[in-house]
């Protein structure tokens, strides 16, 4: 157990030497912009892929449902809530954790065994900025952004599916998934993501960065990325959802 | 040994263990500039670890390292950066960075730390890969290269700042006799041409014996003979005679 508090006090100085690390120079802005597409738009297909088909898959199952009670008028909103309140942020978190965080774990622990890192040391430049920073950044960044991609593609599925059963028309779709937001619905969830984005980059960078187990180390790093990193996320997801309903009472349905 | 401050590299007294294993204990040398000095030894008796030590990769548990004139085994990064810039050195895989092309492993260093413009950082890489003989390859990821050509970009690398100091970690390993003779003329050609430091860390003794203008033996973990090549070979030591015995 002791030993729990131990590696969750050495990720938490890494994140917090990240966060200070931020703001000294210089700021690796070649290399934020390379992580933010290699984290952000590599990612893309997977989630919007992703987002249609659980929107398409979800709407037919809510139909399903709802047309037993005469209430299929509500599935816009139904889809609308649970992709932006719930399904979005944590079925992104959990994505990206699995690409983007098992690539994090693999290519650090993989530069670590090769000796990179030692070479980068080695040139006067410091490693932790020149290749940790940019990802946790990256990540946090990024995945509000793939949130909303997540989103909106899923109401996207959502209505295609519908349009097949009911005809019913786009403006209408959209007017009634949006009846009941209100905006706090819309920013809290989508930035709650922001964390997720944080947790991934510092768990994986962790992971890969820290290892010293050769080539073995590797794919150990990556396995442990995705592994901690969705454990984290979904443990953080009920957290935050808490921290949410506290802050933006009227969000709380 | 020479005066440690008018050494360009200089070992007093170092000790350094992992947990329970001491790998090295009590060494003490120095290499002059202009000075090629190989370090032999069996498999897992320190020798990578004294070229981390001097790179101050890793720091000593005893001792003192002194590069030039900075004794560097409690100084801070900043002056550490500044030291570092001195040397220059060849990992045994090379270490390329492997999502950068040869040109820009070679432009990171010079970028960073030279305030070199453009124009003048293309020069010194184009006059750099002519050197190492890879003038055609700059654009290619490092998985395109050979393990020879690996190599010498690693040596290229290493180069690319000037060093006075040239550390080179098992510079023939994997590669073929025709091939590690091209990277060993490579280095006494920075000796003579710069006259850089060059401390190279070898199982070779072909190399060692052309290139080292002294050898000295590590075995578990303690200097057991410092020499020429030949002083080594009559060596009262039966290790380090071993050692270079091909």
């Amino acid at each position: 157990m002791s030993n729990v508090f131990e590696i969750a006090g050495e990720v938490s100085a890494f994140g917090f030497r990240a966060v200070t690390g931020l703001f000294r120079r210089p700021f690796e802005g070649d290399q934020f912009r390379r992580q933010l597409a290699e984290i952000g738009s590599k990612s893309l297909p997977l989630v919007i892929a992703s987002g249609f088909a659980l929107g398409a898959v979800l709407t037919m199952h809510t139909r399903s449902t709802l047309v037993t009670f005469g209430a299929t008028a509500w599935i816009p909103t139904v889809q609308a809530l649970a992709f932006f309140l719930e399904i979005g942020p944590l079925v992104t978190g959990l994505l990206v954790a699995g690409r983007v965080g098992s690539g994090i774990g693999a290519v650090l622990s993989n530069m670590r065994a090769t000796e990179q890192i030692d070479a980068i040391e080695s040139l006067s430049i410091d490693s932790f900025k020149f290749l940790v920073v940019p990802r946790i950044v990256a990540c946090t960044l990024a995945l509000p952004v793939l949130t909303l991609f997540l989103d909106f593609s899923g109401l996207l599925g959502g209505f295609l599916s519908e349009y097949a059963s009911s005809r019913l028309s786009f403006q209408l779709y959209i007017s009634r998934s949006f009846s009941s937001f209100v905006w706090s619905n819309f920013y809290a969830p989508t930035l709650k993501t922001a964390v997720f984005g944080f947790t991934i980059g510092t768990i994986s960078s962790f992971l890969g960065y820290t290892t010293n187990e050769g080539s073995q180390g590797v794919g150990r790093a990556a396995t442990q990325s995705v592994v901690v990193s969705s454990l984290l996320i979904i443990l953080l997801d009920v957290l935050l959802i808490k921290f949410i309903f506290f802050i933006f009472p009227e969000s709380a349905l | 040994m020479t005066d440690v401050r008018s050494a360009a590299v200089a070992f007093e007294h170092v000790s350094k263990s992992f947990g329970t294993k001491q790998v090295l204990h009590d060494v003490s040398f120095d290499v002059r500039a202009g000075e090629a000095l190989c370090i032999l030894g069996r498999s897992g008796t320190g020798k990578s670890v004294t070229l981390k030590l001097i790179v101050s990769l890793i720091k000593p548990d005893q001792g003192k390292i002194w590069v030039e004139e900075d004794e560097i085994t409690h100084l801070g990064e900043s002056e550490l950066s500044r030291v570092r810039r001195k040397m220059g050195f060849l990992f045994q895989d090379a270490a390329l960075f492997d999502s950068l092309t040869l040109y820009e492993n070679l432009a990171l260093p010079l970028l960073r730390l030279t305030g070199k413009s453009q124009e003048k950082v293309d020069f010194v890489i184009d006059q750099v890969l002519r050197q190492v003989g890879l003038a055609g390859d700059k654009k290619k990821m490092p998985s395109e290269l050979s393990g020879g050509m690996r190599k010498r970009a690693g040596l290229a690398r290493a180069l690319v700042l000037e060093p006075k100091i040239l550390l080179a970690d098992e510079p023939s390993s994997g590669l073929d006799r025709i091939t590690s003779s091209e990277i060993d003329d490579l280095l006494l050609k920075q000796k003579e041409e710069h006259k850089t430091a060059l401390i190279v860390v070898t199982h070779d003794v072909r190399g060692a014996r052309r290139l080292g203008d002294r050898i000295v033996v590590l075995d578990k973990g303690q200097l057991i003979a410092d020499g020429s090549f030949v002083q080594i070979e009559h060596s009262e030591n039966e290790v380090a005679r071993h050692l270079v015995t091909e």
